[in-house]
């Protein structure tokens, strides 16, 4: 067990791979392109295999050259050609271990083990392409050390259930089979594709000939087929700009589902006694399991579709990051009455009917609206003075739209308080709920501008770990009376940590903590 | 507004009332002569531009450097004391509360508890000052370093000392 491994053989010709796939669009374009004459068909092939010998023998010695070690205390890799770099972390350093297997490694049984510590960006640890159950096995082995390190926290776990014995099976809290995914695939609605090709464009502009940007050359096109249009009849015009827009439609509904069903194809979330595991994907298939006690706080977001037709999302904030995001995603697309188990699962609740809910001042609602229509107002004013007549009526109707778009909005921009959470709810026709936990917040900030100073209102800003969570324009003498309390519970809690042994909650903080420490 | 379930301590009166403690006086200066270096390369160019356009006929001299002068004053002399002013912070049993800023005001609360750690800075002016810098990093993504300068060094350093005791008994 203490001597250093190293990741599966195989990975080498996965690298190799890789190092053709990067050069295999170059070699297309030599191929199709005027550069080098009649031999490019061979330059092409000649780009392709010396990507792929020296891609093999690269990543032969990048392999030869890493070992990681599964110590006592924590894992140790050691990689680098000319450089050497050994990293080593401790376990109960490690917030999550996420498995991740695309489509290529998935064909060959492989996996890339992801160590989250936390600290973000591209810092944390990762083995790439061990074998399925050396991952698995490695993922355990993470999990009982980790727990032999902190006994004494784990076994007042209030949050986990007393399930025993084999810790990655557990009860499925949240699943979306294929029903699901087409409908939550009809509300992702994208017109990505478009950008894709845009950028494809530019890159056929880039390394051949043609050239994309120049306008003749499009104008010629558009003037060739505007004589046909024109020379059809109205009814057709109008028949053929229906038709084009259903095109459009047609391809943002397919663009999304086909997104969806790649992203969240198997999706299921799991409650064990370690945590939540979470499984999704199609040809990427991730594993990911974050520890109960680690959630920060919840986001419960919408979209201006899916809200009318009672669909939310949920997300974990917690100091781990899931590919590239903030937080993990849960429930992407679920009713709340789903969600609430999950909710509840994580040792918190939402709002019930007894909360007090607090709106957001009333001056800055009114001063939000005038500022969001100030600049269409001085449009308006200029159209009015140096335009001809009725122009300035475009800019003076989008004004009366921002103004009463933020007076609406205001409707929605809420924050409630109780006992254990904080919760705060904004946006305009589709509300973004947050709860955070009290205990877990680790400052409290109250901002002012210069307009909220002179109208007497306040942001205030909570410290959470992992995520943010601001509530906008309440009421300076509100903001205070939120501060002491929360302050309060921040501190009650530090009192009985004087006697007590560690809390779960608060070892959570600390040792999450001082994972973004050790990793800085 | 719910806080039953949050005892408050009976040594900690709700603290947004509370008088501040003010800064070390050497701050000002700091901020001063921090403002006047600041600006000596904005006087130097200006100065440079009027003697470029010196020869062109109708170009009033000091039209330039006037202005940029008059400007530098007031960041010299009169901001520094202004923002001096604005700061303060207050430390009590458990908490920092430090309040900064002229126009866009803030005023930030850390518990202790909620220290990852401590750090005493002091720059080459703030050295030439006695005073040094207290900051208190927290694991909020939000305010993940509350900075609090212009204290007097000792002062910095006892502070340092009181917030890390107060973790070392937390955390037994």
């Amino acid at each position: 067990m203490i001597q250093p491994q190293r990741t599966a053989p195989i990975s080498v010709v996965l690298g190799a791979i890789g190092s053709i796939r990067s050069a295999i669009i170059p070699a297309i374009a030599v191929a199709f392109s005027g550069i080098g004459g009649a031999g490019r068909m061979l330059v092409a092939i000649g780009v392709v295999v010396a990507a792929a010998i020296i891609g093999t023998l690269f990543s032969y010695i990048a392999w030869r050259r890493l070992t990681y070690t599964i110590g006592e205390q924590d894992i140790r890799v050691e990689s680098g050609v000319l450089s050497r770099s050994a990293r080593s972390v401790p376990y109960e350093r490690i917030q999550d271990v996420s498995l991740e297997a695309k489509l290529l490694p998935r064909l060959l049984g492989l996996v890339a083990v992801k160590f989250e510590t936390g600290a973000g960006g591209g810092e944390d640890l990762a083995l790439t392409y061990l074998t399925a159950a050396e991952g698995e096995r490695l993922r355990r082995l993470v999990r009982e050390r980790r727990d032999d390190g902190q006994q004494a926290a784990t076994s007042t776990d209030p949050a986990a259930p007393s399930t025993s014995g084999d810790a990655d099976e557990g009860d499925v809290l949240f699943a979306m089979g294929p029903r699901r995914l087409l409908r939550f695939g009809l509300f992702e609605f994208s017109l990505a594709v478009f950008a894709v090709l845009g950028g494809l464009l530019q890159y056929v502009d880039m390394v051949t000939d043609i050239d994309i940007w120049n306008g003749d050359l499009w104008r010629g096109w558009l003037e060739e087929q505007g004589t046909i249009i024109a020379s059809l009849g109205p009814y057709a015009q109008a028949a053929g700009a229906t038709a084009g827009l259903f095109g459009l439609a047609l391809i943002g509904l397919a663009t999304g589902i086909l997104r969806t069903f790649a992203r969240d194809w198997g999706f299921t979330l799991t409650r064990s006694a370690r945590g939540f595991r979470r499984q999704r994907g199609l040809f990427t298939r991730t594993d990911v399991v974050m520890p109960a006690h680690r959630v920060q706080a919840l986001v419960i977001g919408t979209g201006f579709m899916r809200y009318r037709f009672g669909w939310h999302g949920l997300s974990f904030v917690s100091l781990a990051q899931d590919a590239g995001n903030e937080s993990h995603v849960v429930a992407p697309f679920a009713q709340m009455d789903e969600i609430a188990p999950i909710v509840a699962a994580a040792g918190f609740h939402l709002p019930d009917e007894r909360i007090n809910w607090h709106r957001a001042s009333r001056r800055h609602r009114d001063d939000t609206a005038i500022i969001s229509a100030l600049p269409f107002v001085v449009a308006a004013i200029l159209g009015a003075v140096l335009a001809p007549l009725g122009v300035a009526l475009i800019p003076l109707g989008l004004a009366v739209v921002m103004a009463g778009a933020q007076l609406y909005a205001w409707e929605f921009r809420r924050h409630a308080i109780d006992p254990e959470q904080i919760f705060s709810t904004t946006g305009l026709m589709s509300p973004t709920s947050r709860i955070a936990t009290r205990q877990k917040l680790h400052s409290v900030e109250i901002a002012q501008g210069p307009l909220a100073r002179w109208r007497g209102y306040a942001t205030v800003h909570l410290g959470l770990a992992g995520g943010s969570f601001s509530i906008p324009g309440i009421p300076l003498k509100t903001a205070r009376i939120l501060r002491v309390s929360i302050l309060d519970t921040i501190a009650a809690t530090d009192y009985s940590q004087i006697d007590a042994p560690l809390d779960q909650a608060f070892n959570t903080d600390q040792s999450g903590l001082a994972a973004n420490l050790a990793a800085t | 507004m719910d806080k039953s379930s949050a005892p408050t301590p009976v040594d900690q009166p709700s603290d947004d009332e509370g008088e501040l403690t003010r800064l070390h006086p050497n701050y000002a200066h700091a901020l001063r002569v921090q403002a006047a270096l600041t600006a000596i390369p904005f006087l130097i160019g200006s100065l440079v531009l009027e003697t470029a356009f010196r020869d062109q006929a109708a170009f009033p001299s000091g039209i330039i450097a006037g202005p940029v002068l008059l400007i530098a004053l007031a960041l010299i002399i009169r901001i520094p004391a202004r923002r001096y002013h604005a700061r303060g912070y207050q430390i009590s049993a458990d908490r920092l509360r430090v309040v900064r800023g002229l126009l866009w005001r803030s005023d930030t609360v850390v518990p202790f508890s909620r220290v990852q750690h401590i750090d005493v800075h002091q720059g080459p002016l703030e050295r030439f000052f006695g005073i040094a810098t207290l900051t208190l990093h927290t694991a909020g993504n939000h305010n993940a370093s509350v900075a609090l300068p212009g204290l007097e060094e000792a002062l910095a350093r006892e502070m340092r000392e009181e917030i890390r005791a107060h973790i070392r008994r937390e955390s037994l």
